[in-house]
């Protein structure tokens, strides 16, 4: 008769704590749903018969896989626990991956090394709003900041930049990625040893990418345009290095028209966003009032604009 | 008898038996085997108990606000109580959210672009907000529920309003740096008051090694509602 003991149920802490040490090994945790087929090719680099999965077939195929390798089937995306296998993520791991991204290396790819092939929703959701607010805050800083200087500017609190910040940060970080993914998906014919990366990798590639930015939106506080450009080059050379060192395995087997394009469509259009925001957000005098340049505020020259509106304030 | 069942088969590991005293007591008819089974959500007991629908409606609302009031209580001095938690009720976020939104709205001279919230943006900041970061408590592995989490989460506006409230009456004096400087330290004191409480009450329904990832939203959310009250001018 067996002992009381081994018929009790045990938690199986063991399966957890060697999966937390050897991620790349095939998950058999219920919670690594998603990604486990589709990246064993990647994993795996090998051709045929899974090279040829399709991330989207993952949820049909993933039937007989699952009894293989999983012990539930996969929640369908109707149900909570699809979502929040996406949400599996502890503190270190966040930091980790947020520190991977202010660090990129060349041939430590961020989705091989720092997400191992388990993406997590939580790091891009809450950078963009972090960095939203962080934007909107700022800029309203800096119009304050600006106009303890030359009290001659009006001060008011443009809430509409919160929104203007959330929706062009939102929008960047994940309709960049569909892009970008679509764009892979599409190029995958002519790529055979290497599978592109799901979706939800390449949004957590931007997003984490995206985090840089905070701590130089901050630094653009001091009014120092050199130092603000300076800084902003920084920001952006570290996270479109971030950026290419990831795709590049993807894109390595492309042709070299094809690799450069995409390559360099990515590096413009994050410019394009860092520009933007320092530009937009930044820009300490709004034309209605005196649009004085910020260099030129020092100087005290707040009559440059010939014909101003009737709500300009009272001006020296 | 019960041991019988749970005789080790190897008696040098000797693990304890599961039902080791259960021979020992002796089950009588004296003991009331009975009783009310409480279940840790908003009590029920009050809805089906018939004479509360004769009372007059002034018990009714002052119960209600008797209740409401007490949980303010809890807020301003968290302590490791869960009244909170388990009378959840919506109407003191409801309360707060208003009161601070209608305290945030400047008069309709400016422009509305060059404006401060209006008083939809401070709603929707405030609620929308408290369900983003209850979901997200929720897809992270908290055990807590929908609502219980919102009632947490707009109790905790309380120390804010109060600051909001504060900042009012300052602003009524001449400004200036000096008038900057008190409105910047009370807010950032009911801005500690305000995590401190809700963390308090939010924390410990969190996977040990989530915690952190859990409260920085609500961190984010009532820096958020500090900015809005702080660069209020009338």
């Amino acid at each position: 008769m067996a002992a009381a003991d081994e018929l009790a149920f045990h938690e199986f802490e063991e399966a957890t704590n060697l999966l937390a040490e050897t991620p790349d090994a095939a998950t058999t945790s219920k919670s690594d749903q998603v990604t486990p087929q589709g990246h064993v090719a990647v994993a795996m680099g090998s051709s045929g018969s899974y090279g040829a999965e399709e991330e989207e077939e993952v949820e049909e195929e993933g039937g007989d896989k699952a009894a293989l390798l999983q012990e539930k089937p996969q929640p369908g995306f109707w149900t909570f626990g699809y979502y929040q296998s996406f949400f599996d993520v502890d503190t270190w791991q966040v930091l980790d991956r947020i520190k991977g991204s202010l660090l990129p290396r060349p041939g430590h790819n961020f989705v091989r090394h720092r997400l191992r092939n388990r993406p997590d929703l939580y790091g891009p959701f809450w950078i963009c709003a972090t960095l939203a607010f962080v934007l909107a805050v700022t800029g309203n800083l800096t119009l304050v900041l600006a106009q303890r200087r030359d009290p001659s500017i009006h001060y008011s609190p443009q809430f509409h930049k919160v929104t203007v910040a959330g929706i062009t940060i939102y929008c960047y970080a994940w309709l960049v990625p569909l892009a970008l993914w679509g764009f892979l998906r599409w190029r995958k014919a002519v790529r055979e040893r290497v599978g592109p990366y799901t979706f939800l990798e390449t949004v957590c590639v931007y997003g984490y990418s995206l985090f840089v930015f905070i701590p130089t939106v901050v630094l653009w506080l001091i009014p120092v345009p050199w130092l603000q450009w300076m800084l902003g080059a920084l920001a952006l050379a570290l996270s479109a290095a971030g950026l290419v060192f990831t795709l590049w395995p993807v894109v390595r087997e492309d042709s070299r028209l094809a690799a450069a394009a995409l390559l360099s469509t990515v590096v413009l259009l994050h410019t394009l966003l860092a520009m933007g925001c320092k530009l937009y957000f930044f820009q300490p005098l709004p034309p209605q009032q005196v649009a004085v340049p910020p260099h030129a505020t020092a100087l005290g020259v707040n009559t440059l604009l010939p014909a101003t509106p009737a709500r300009a304030t009272a001006t020296s | 008898m019960a041991e019988a069942a749970q005789s080790p088969g190897d008696p040098g590991t000797s693990p304890k038996p599961l039902f080791a005293g259960l021979s020992e007591i002796a089950i009588s008819r004296d003991i009331p085997i009975e009783g009310e089974i409480t279940i840790p959500v908003r009590s029920r007991i009050r809805e089906f108990d018939n004479s509360t629908l004769n009372e007059s409606v002034r018990n009714t609302i002052m119960r209600d606000l008797k209740s409401v009031g007490k949980k303010f209580m809890h807020v301003l001095y968290p302590r490791k109580s869960s009244t909170l938690l388990r009378d959840w009720d919506l109407w003191g976020p409801l309360i707060l959210c208003v009161a601070l939104a209608l305290m945030l709205q400047r008069g309709s001279a400016d422009n509305e672009k060059d404006g401060g919230p209006q008083f939809a943006e401070v709603f929707v900041i405030v609620w929308f907000g408290a369900v983003t970061i209850t979901l997200n408590s929720k897809l992270l592995g908290g055990n807590i529920s929908f609502f219980q989490s919102l009632c947490v989460l707009g109790y905790c506006i309380l120390p804010l309003t109060v600051a909001m409230l504060i900042c009012r009456l300052v602003l009524l004096a001449e400004q200036g740096p000096i008038n900057f400087m008190v409105r910047l330290f009370v807010v950032i004191v009911m801005f500690a008051w305000s995590v401190i409480a809700s963390t308090a009450f939010l924390a410990d329904s969190q996977p040990p090694n989530r915690r952190a990832l859990a409260v920085y939203p609500v961190f984010l959310f009532y820096f958020v509602i500090s900015w809005m009250i702080l660069t209020f001018t009338p």
